[in-house]
């Protein structure tokens, strides 16, 4: 049975297409056909982060106009057979998308045996978002320790229970995740951050994982090499660890706590 | 698959078929004097003009027919229309009479058998119009288990209960009581449709704003509510009172 995840927030800059490159990679390193496809039309990002932004040919406007077949669309990583890349129009606008255009290249997909489909949604509540999270089972909600975010994630959840398809047929509704992003305990301590508890406390949705704060993002997205391929880096092993965690194993919570120094990096559990 | 998606953009479904009772008030006519209905019905109205403005009203046409008295149903339409009512429906019409409900687009309704003794009956000649007693205590009640998001507006015709969180942001509202055990951090509004007696119960108050009837309060107003403990809120005297449930 295909798995169709949407990456979603509603506020923008909160590591969404960050979060979409890196579990797509990691379902895939973990041998599991996986596609992910850019929703946000106009404001093109995904490619970067995947370093495939020079293989771009056709796009998912293309394809939903039948300029492209589906395959010509697909973009298939350098670094990982089993991953493909369903990039978006550059120069096209969100109204481009439509909800049948999506649901056929979703249902195209699963016919091709693809387990995970990862759709990176574009920031906001229209209508990119709107189709990003339109057909999804499971929804990795994206925040980061701080007010407006939360409140833009919890407005994206109620849209998620309401909006959906699940919703709208009265299916078994959307599995929600929390994952926040750019988290530093240091700053939590000393009251400049929202911790992990208040978040959950205002959001109450089951935490999937932590993502410090950390340079080898920048890098990572820089250099167009999905972060979670940076074995050495913090936020690398946690997106390693959300992968672990969503199929299934079980993971203690890490980088919630501060790091002792001088100690062989401490985790801690979170309960 | 539909295919004017561009006339819908998010493409939900067109319509929706939900079945729902409600309560309607229903005028039994003892008289076809036309003129007569219309001073007894503007009387009346005159009464509470708030509460039967664009009310919706059956009338049931039963005991007429039963003492061979026929009524002009379109010349009534429109007597009920002039007191501001809406009718809605017809019942206990004879064939001709249902006929020209529908073409007036007034719905027929099949006649209950009203037990009317004749001396009540005789009484209410005198009366000339009795509305059926309307029901004020609505007994449905809505219940919600997932959390209310910021962003989402429930509606209860009756009492309300939520057994999650209210988000910042969300907005509850019922005509009767509502019931939070959750947290309560959105806007809650019990008795909105003017039930002074209509309260709100909750476990944990952090409300952007309560109100019960019209009369609210903000969450500046409410800085020393400690959260984390059942309270509920109740009006006196127009006045808002928030006190703990030992």
């Amino acid at each position: 049975m295909t798995r169709i995840i949407v990456v979603t927030s509603g506020k923008g800059g909160v590591g969404k297409t960050t979060t979409s490159a890196a579990i797509a990679m990691g379902f895939a390193k973990k041998g599991h056909k996986t596609a992910v496809i850019d929703f946000d039309v106009g404001l093109r990002n995904l490619d970067l982060i995947m370093g495939c932004e020079r293989r771009v040919v056709y796009d998912i406007v293309n394809v939903i106009y039948g300029e492209a077949t589906l395959n010509q669309a697909l973009i298939k990583d350098k670094h990982c057979e089993n991953l493909y890349i369903l990039p978006a129009s550059q120069t096209r606008d969100k109204d481009a998308l439509s909800q049948e255009g999506v649901g056929q290249i979703l249902e195209e997909l699963a016919a091709k045996d693809f387990k995970y489909i990862v759709c990176d949604s574009p920031a906001g509540i229209e209508k990119g978002a709107h189709l990003a999270m339109y057909f999804a089972d499971d929804a990795f909600v994206v925040t980061n320790p701080e007010v407006a975010s939360v409140r833009d994630s919890d407005r994206m959840l109620g849209i998620l229970a309401s909006k959906s398809r699940r919703a709208e047929q009265n299916l078994e509704p959307i599995k929600e995740y929390l994952l926040l992003t750019r988290y530093s305990p240091e700053r939590v301590r000393i009251g400049e951050m929202l911790s992990v508890a208040d978040v959950q406390d205002i959001l109450s949705l089951h935490l999937l994982g932590v993502i410090p704060e950390s340079k080898s993002v920048l890098t990572a997205s820089n250099s167009g090499t999905p972060v979670i391929l940076d074995e050495k880096s913090d936020a690398g092993q946690a997106y390693v660890d959300i992968v672990a965690r969503y199929l299934g194993e079980d993971k203690p919570h890490r980088f919630i706590e501060e790091e002792k120094k001088g100690l062989f990096g401490k985790f801690f559990g979170s309960k | 698959m539909p295919t004017d998606s561009q006339k819908m953009p998010n493409n939900s479904p067109p319509l929706e078929f939900k079945s729902g009772s409600f309560s309607v008030p229903i005028l039994i006519l003892f008289t076809n004097d036309l003129k007569f209905i219309g001073q007894q019905l503007h009387e009346k109205v005159d009464l509470a003009p708030e509460f039967f403005k664009n009310s919706p009203l059956i009338f049931d046409v039963q005991e007429l027919n039963k003492q061979s008295l026929d009524v002009d149903i379109s010349a009534l339409v429109i007597v009920i229309r002039q007191a501001g009512l809406l009718p809605t429906g017809i019942r206990g019409g004879n064939i001709p009479q249902n006929k020209i409900a529908v073409e007036l687009f007034i719905p027929v309704y099949s006649a209950h058998s009203i037990n009317i003794t004749p001396t009540d009956s005789q009484k209410q000649k005198q009366k000339i119009i009795v509305p059926e007693p309307i029901v004020d205590v609505i007994t449905t009640t809505t219940m919600i288990t997932r959390p209310i998001r910021s962003g989402q507006r429930i509606y209860a015709a009756g009492d309300l209960v939520v057994l999650a969180q209210v988000s910042a942001g969300a907005e509850i509202m019922a005509e009767g009581n509502i019931h939070v055990y959750g947290s309560l951090r959105g806007r809650a509004l019990a008795g909105v449709q003017g039930n002074v007696n209509a309260r709100i119960f909750c476990s944990d108050l952090q409300a952007e704003l309560i109100s019960i009837a019209g009369n609210y309060k903000i969450s500046d107003d409410m800085r020393d509510i400690v959260s984390k403990k059942f309270v509920q809120v109740y009006l006196q005297e127009h006045t808002l009172i928030i006190k703990d449930i030992e």
